[in-house]
């Protein structure tokens, strides 16, 4: 008789992983980054290409990295949460223009509004691999000394912000 | 309006399944005719909603009605009118009514065809289908709607993933998703068994074709992914053990045991409990399958929009139907004895090895898939199971399964010894091991164990499938009666050994080389000459191009031009490869662009991949003989008493 049952016992095992399962997203992997200094960087603005931003530039500052593309439809998904964040002014957002054209991202910028405090453009995508990226869209925070203190994968929401990413920029904005 | 009429038909339908699936159950249980006959008008009524459904939203696709929020997200008005259509079962909501379509067409199917079956046995096989209906036509309309509207309209789409651009796989998901859906017949059956407590071999000779045919859509469903993986992603792979591919192959495997565990049962009563199982198993893969690619768990290449609220929903019908089915079982199964034995060797024994070699390399498929959510939900940290792993462990039981098998196609029942099919078996089993060491040390050099192994097995396979209809030929005084079961039976049989040939030749002889190269610049490859003769733009519907002409050469004789192409896609902009490729049965070669390196510089791709095509011509032979089986007359007949024809043997030692 409880051979019979050996199925649906491996079955309820199973259910119990896949309800685990569900609560984690696969593709959130540790950066090995976090910690580190963010990688140097000097690249040309979008909408004056003729303008060049380093990541020095920002030195003393706690800022946020997003990494987008006109392309990217998880973009879009965050946009109106970034426009929100950008609402807020506790951190000026940097944008990271990923393989994107220029043109594509300017009509977007304008149609959808602007969260970012300055655009830059990455178009071969060498920073990106710098910074580790490997799908957009990708936000970094960087503390005042330049180093990543945190990497969010995948579209930002309201909850992730006030629960996430919030309380790590002010803390970093404390720090000296 | 055609997109509320739509949603409208499918809620009309959801209400009709609900009567399909209650009503004729309690009719069946309560010996109440009246109810049980409802069954009938309430499948084709639920299927003709459902179809009228599935019309109004490839009409919105064709009409480029952007005012609808999946048409807008997946389609464009520059996208050519067949890949409109294919849209429709493009992404997620559309494909789950694709799903609900097949659905409802095997309901109609199986209560058209109920005359076979005894009148409260058809009524619950159809109310079973009905209640999954409602429970996927429920999870469309809650979770993706696949009519919601968008407001305001947009202007115009943001267009078809351009991978899914692309003619086999717009036939590619209706043929998986007949396979897949096609086993909840097989599965409907066995729950119908289970409530009547009572399984003989006329409930076998029914639920044989249905899993037959679900089993064939499924094989070319597959082959056709592999084929299009094949030559549309750029990489000349033909399998990836994704855990897409691999929630596919997991009820084909489970679907391959069920087939020959149905023809024990079928002849000789044995086996009950666990053909019961295995009906179970592979439809619930099918539905594990949904779930693993829709909810988000595991990381995939395939891009379906994920989400955890539709992952819940997935899992609570999952616990809902595998799991009532499964306590089912566990009630049930106790009751089913098979009252007679078999000997130690006999076709019995070979099936038996059959089914559990099967289900080792299923739970090898399995273990593979699903360890890396096991070690994240143990804490045990991020994990990704490589191609590695599976290739190296598949083999461990597949290899003695094609050895068996052999031996099996030639075994009787009841009672068989080992000595006797050998030496009726001696001259393919010399000619697979000479020619299994040879063949592949003449053709391509460089032999190794694995290919010596691979080759006689496939041989060995090809050798025994064909021995009884080439015997015959030779000797026109052996007068054999092969019922088409069997020739389905070698047919199929036969698909396994030349696909095993060509997966052996491809993986151990492929040549490809990465190569940056400038227009008039070439490289040797094995014999032939590549060289890379022009670069021009190129355009289509809905896409830019740079096309490259490739000149193919050998010992100087011109073998072919290839023309790869770069496409980028105006709305969506990822570039897509398509690769140049000339195909023979013996090899094919196959040129794809990589990125440009500036200058007239260009990485490339070449490969050489020999008996490549034999991979999918083999699946081919096996849908074929599945084909043939359920053609087998005695399927037709209609069935006065179901205990008419049990025990009956089969002429010439078919297992069909």
């Amino acid at each position: 008789m409880w051979r019979s049952l050996i199925p649906i016992a491996v079955f309820a095992v199973l259910v119990w992983f896949f309800n685990r399962g569900l609560g984690m997203d696969p593709r959130i992997i540790p950066s090995p980054l976090i910690g580190k200094p963010a990688p140097e960087f000097s690249l040309p603005v979008l909408g004056d290409r003729s303008r060049q931003v380093a990541m020095a530039d920002y030195r003393g500052q706690v800022v946020m990295v997003n990494v987008w593309g006109s392309w990217c439809s998880g973009c879009r998904a965050e946009h109106q949460t970034l426009l929100a964040i950008a609402a807020t002014g506790e951190v000026p957002i940097i944008g990271l223009n990923w393989k994107d054209e220029d043109r594509d991202a300017e009509k977007w910028l304008h149609d959808l509004g602007n969260p970012y405090q300055v655009n830059l453009v990455d178009v071969e995508g060498r920073t990106a691999i710098n910074f580790g990226v490997y799908g957009a869209p990708e936000t970094f925070l960087i503390d005042k000394q330049g180093n990543i203190i945190h990497k969010f994968t995948g579209p930002i929401y309201w909850q992730a912000w006030t629960e996430e990413l919030l309380p790590l920029v002010r803390q970093a904005k404390e720090a000296t | 309006m055609i997109p509320e009429l739509g949603q409208f038909a499918l809620i009309v339908a959801l209400i009709l399944s609900v009567v399909q699936g209650v009503v004729p159950l309690v009719g069946a249980q309560t010996g109440n005719r009246a109810w049980v006959r409802l069954a009938w008008p309430a499948v084709s009524g639920q299927a003709v909603f459902v179809f009228l459904s599935f019309a109004c939203l490839v009409w919105s696709f064709l009409q480029n009605d952007f005012s609808v929020a999946y048409v807008a997200n997946n389609s464009n008005s520059a996208l050519p009118t067949l890949y409109r259509v294919s849209a429709t079962w493009g992404a997620h909501e559309g494909s789950m009514l694709l799903w609900v379509v097949m659905l409802a067409f095997w309901g109609v199917a199986v209560a058209a065809r109920s005359k076979h079956l005894p009148e409260m046995f058809a009524a619950r096989v159809i109310a079973v289908l009905g209640l999954i209906s409602f429970g996927f036509m429920l999870f469309t309309l809650m979770t993706s709607n696949p009519f919601d509207r968008l407001i305001p309209a947009a202007f115009d789409g943001r267009d078809l993933n351009p991978l899914l651009q692309d003619p086999a796989l717009a036939i590619h998901p209706p043929m998986l998703y007949m396979g897949y859906v096609g086993f909840a017949v097989a599965f409907s059956f066995a729950i119908a068994a289970m409530l009547e407590g009572k399984m003989d071999a006329a409930w076998s000779r029914w639920a044989r074709p249905w899993t037959t045919i679900a089993w064939v859509f499924l094989t070319l469903g597959i082959a056709l992914g592999s084929w299009w993986a094949y030559y549309e992603l750029g990489w000349g792979g033909w399998w990836f053990w994704d855990p897409v591919e691999n929630a596919s192959f997991m009820p084909w495997l489970a679907g391959t045991a069920l087939i020959h565990s149905l023809a024990v049962t079928e002849k000789r009563g044995l086996f009950k409990s666990w053909t019961l199982l295995l009906a179970i198993s592979a439809f619930s893969l099918s539905l594990l399958g949904t779930f693993l690619v829709r909810s988000g768990v595991l990381v995939s290449v395939h891009a379906f929009a994920t989400d955890p609220e539709r992952g819940r929903f997935i899992l609570a019908f999952l616990v809902t139907v595998i799991g009532g089915a499964l306590a089912l079982y566990a009630w049930r199964a106790p009751l089913l004895k098979s009252d007679e034995g078999f000997g130690k060797v006999s076709k019995e024994t070979f099936l038996l090895a059959n089914n559990v070699l099967l289900i080792i390399a299923l739970l090898v498929v399995l273990l593979g898939t699903l360890f890396p959510l096991f070690m994240d939900a143990m804490g045990g940290g991020k994990y990704s199971v490589g191609p590695q792993y599976f290739a190296a462990v598949f083999v461990i039981p597949t290899i003695p399964l094609v050895l068996l098998m052999g031996f099996g196609m030639h075994s009787i029942w009841r009672r068989d010894n080992f000595s006797r099919i050998a030496r009726r078996l001696r001259v393919p089993m010399a000619a697979a091991i000479v020619l299994g060491v040879a063949l592949p040390w003449m053709l391509y050099g460089r032999p190794s164990v694995m290919t010596a192994i691979g080759f006689t097995a496939g041989l060995w396979v090809i050798g025994t499938a064909l021995f009884d209809p080439v015997g015959g030929l030779l000797d026109k005084s052996r007068k054999v009666r092969v019922t088409r079961g069997t020739w389905g039976m070698i047919v199929a049989h036969f698909g396994i050994g030349i696909f095993i040939l060509g997966v052996t030749a491809t993986e151990s002889y492929s040549i490809h080389r990465d190569q940056a190269l400038r227009i008039g610049e070439s490289i040797e490859v094995s014999g032939y000459k590549v060289t890379f003769e022009s670069l021009k733009p190129a355009t289509g519907p809905n896409f830019t191009a740079t096309e490259a002409s490739f000149v193919i050469t050998r010992n100087g004789e011109h073998v072919v031009s290839l023309n790869p192409q770069k496409r980028t896609y105006r709305v969506q902009r990822n570039p897509m490869t398509e690769a140049g490729i000339d195909g023979s049965l013996a090899r094919d070669l196959y040129v794809a662009l990589g990125e440009p390196l500036g200058g007239e510089a260009w990485s490339m791709r070449f490969q050489y991949k020999p008996l490549v095509r034999l991979i999918w011509l083999g699946c081919i032979f096996m849908g074929l003989g599945g084909l043939i089986a359920i053609s087998d007359k005695r399927y037709r007949v209609v069935v006065k008493k179901e205990n008419k024809a049990s025990g009956r043997e089969a002429l010439a030692g078919g297992t069909s």
